[in-house]
């Protein structure tokens, strides 16, 4: 490929139509995710940016369109499936196993990865250990390794959840709001440990933020969604100075 | 957790068995018989880790049993019954584990009982088969092609049984040490995390369910081979009801657990029932009371903490 080729983009929805009884979450949503990018999905309550994610997870069912992810459909596919396609998620409620340590649901991620099938050998095997240890390590969660995962602060349970996926390689990582719930005081901590560590891993990433200053400083691209559409779409510096996303979007945020 | 009291207390405990079934020859038949059920209830622990209650293991204990009754006339030699007890247990486990694995809870708990309910009924409706409510006397088996005194048989069968707890208390141990177990206890907590990360949680819980089957099918095979004499009853609902009181006497923290339980239960039982005949299940009831009000990690919780304390 020569270095003037465009570049094909790792996620790619065309037409998406979901409704809710007369609710439409989806209506004709058209995306592309670039490989390497992290794309901010900013909206009102409601306008279907969840609903996005669950459907390009496989949670979902769209009712209409097409989703590819390298170039070949996600639709139909079983959420398992769709991970092993190469595609992680964290959550907006943090989806620890609340009775492990934050060690073990670290390995308990990588063994996933491995192909957990061996009921013989421990999940804390040296290999698996030093590797869990040293994903911990990378989002500052090495001193609360050994930690019941439920006794963690809400910053560091959204850490931990994502860790969790990152664990699993993906290459493309869809987050449903990652810094809320997290204090205000630690939330630029979180979100700076969280982008170093996935530009070094290479993962792209579409992340849901309410946050505008977050969206501002980590966001390549912003897509703003309102009722199941994406009314605009562009750099932060762009897409946050729109007269009418500032009205329409931001505004209504600023009172919620 | 707690390696050193649960190895100490295997072998103290086992020691002790022998002990007490060397210096009370009647008490042997009881004592294996709690291993036998100990085994038993070991299969409803691996459940209790993925959070589900199985109100109808008696099932594949009962299986294991009329496994060997059935048997045992064309073919008496107890060291092929065994196996096949344990096999036909682990293949109707398949077979409703395919079916349970995808509920969960209340229903999990409910189907596992409505089936083991049909299997009693069978066992009592099918008088040709299996002589109805009168069973089945199981009579003539042989140990290696030999036919020993009966005190040398009751010993074989001890054996067996301590033999086969100690080996199925280690499986289980490394099981649930595993990832495999530990994703197991995962589906208490998160299930759809272990779907999130490609693990197919409806198959991590065939595994224990098939795993808990088989361990229900060798402690039929132990109990039929033990009390020589297997009923439709061994399937009936208050006998897999007996096996959820154990492991929660018992305790779920630790694979010794069940057998501390098992022991503990069937003592209990022979005595009271001897002092007291008409309020045994009285005291029973009384003594599951106390342990899910001041003991909720059973005897093995008790036991552990008495060990922290002191350590």
């Amino acid at each position: 490929m020569s270095a003037t080729a465009p570049l094909r983009p790792l996620l790619s929805a065309r037409s998406l139509r979901l409704a809710f009884g007369g609710v439409k979450a989806a209506d004709g949503i058209d995306l592309d995710v670039m490989p390497g990018e992290f794309l901010a999905i900013i909206g009102p309550n409601g306008a279907g940016k969840t609903t996005f994610i669950n459907m390009t997870t496989g949670y979902l069912r769209p009712q209409g369109g097409s989703i590819d992810y390298e170039g070949r459909s996600l639709l139909g596919l079983r959420p398992r499936a769709i991970v092993r396609r190469g595609i992680g998620r964290s959550f907006q409620l943090p989806q620890l196993f609340t009775e492990h340590t934050v060690l073990e649901n670290a390995a308990l991620a990588i063994a996933a990865r491995a192909g957990l099938w061996s009921p013989l050998t421990p999940l804390l095997r040296p290999g698996w250990r030093a590797e869990a240890e040293a994903l911990l390590d990378r989002f500052g969660l090495g001193a609360v390794a050994g930690a019941r995962a439920d006794a963690l602060n809400e910053g560091a349970r959204k850490l931990a959840d994502i860790a969790m996926a990152v664990a699993l390689n993906p290459r493309l990582l869809l987050m449903d709001e990652p810094t809320s719930g997290v204090a205000a005081s630690e939330k630029m901590g979180v979100v700076e440990t969280l982008v170093r560590v996935l530009r070094q891993a290479g993962v792209t990433a579409v992340f849901v933020e309410h946050d505008m200053d977050v969206v501002a400083r980590f966001a390549d691209r912003v897509a703003v969604w309102s009722q199941g559409r994406i009314v605009a779409l562009g750099p932060p510096q762009q897409v946050l100075a729109d007269p009418v996303v500032r009205r329409e979007v931001i505004g209504i945020e600023a009172h919620a | 957790m707690n390696r050193p009291l649960e190895a100490g207390l295997a072998v103290l405990g086992a020691a002790a068995l022998v002990l007490v079934a060397w210096a009370a020859p009647w008490l042997k038949f009881v004592l294996t018989l709690a291993l036998a059920k100990g085994i038993a209830v070991l299969g409803i622990l691996l459940l209790l880790r993925a959070g589900q209650v199985s109100f109808g293991h008696a099932m594949f204990l009962a299986t294991g049993a009329y496994t060997v009754a059935f048997l045992a006339p064309e073919m008496p030699e107890a060291l092929l019954l065994l196996p096949l007890g344990a096999l036909f247990g682990t293949a109707l486990g398949l077979v409703v584990g395919l079916f349970v694995a995808r509920y969960r809870d209340i229903f999990f708990g409910m189907l596992n009982l409505a089936l083991s309910m049909v299997l009693y009924s069978l066992l009592e409706k099918l008088y040709a088969l299996t002589k109805g409510t009168d069973g089945i006397r199981v009579a003539g088996l042989t140990f290696a092609g030999a036919q020993p005194a009966r005190e040398i048989q009751e010993w074989i069968m001890f054996a067996l049984a301590l033999g086969l707890a100690l080996g199925f208390g280690l499986l289980v141990r490394a099981y649930l040490g595993s990832p495999m177990g530990q994703a197991l206890a995962g589906i208490k907590t998160r299930e759809t995390r272990l779907e999130f990360m490609g693990v197919p949680a409806r198959r991590v819980l065939l595994f224990a369910y098939v795993l808990s089957a088989c361990m229900g099918g060798t402690a039929g095979a132990l109990v039929a081979m033990t009390s020589r004499h297997v009923t439709p009853q061994l399937a009936y609902w208050t006998s897999s009801g007996e096996l959820v009181f154990i492991a929660i006497l018992g305790g779920a923290g630790s694979a010794l657990g069940p057998f501390l339980g098992a022991v503990a239960f069937e003592l209990v039982r022979v005595y009271a029932a001897a002092q007291v005949a008409d309020a045994w299940q009285m005291i029973l009831g009384g003594v599951l009371l106390a342990v899910i009000l001041f003991a909720p990690g059973g005897v093995w919780g008790i036991l552990a903490a008495r060990f922290k304390a002191r350590a």
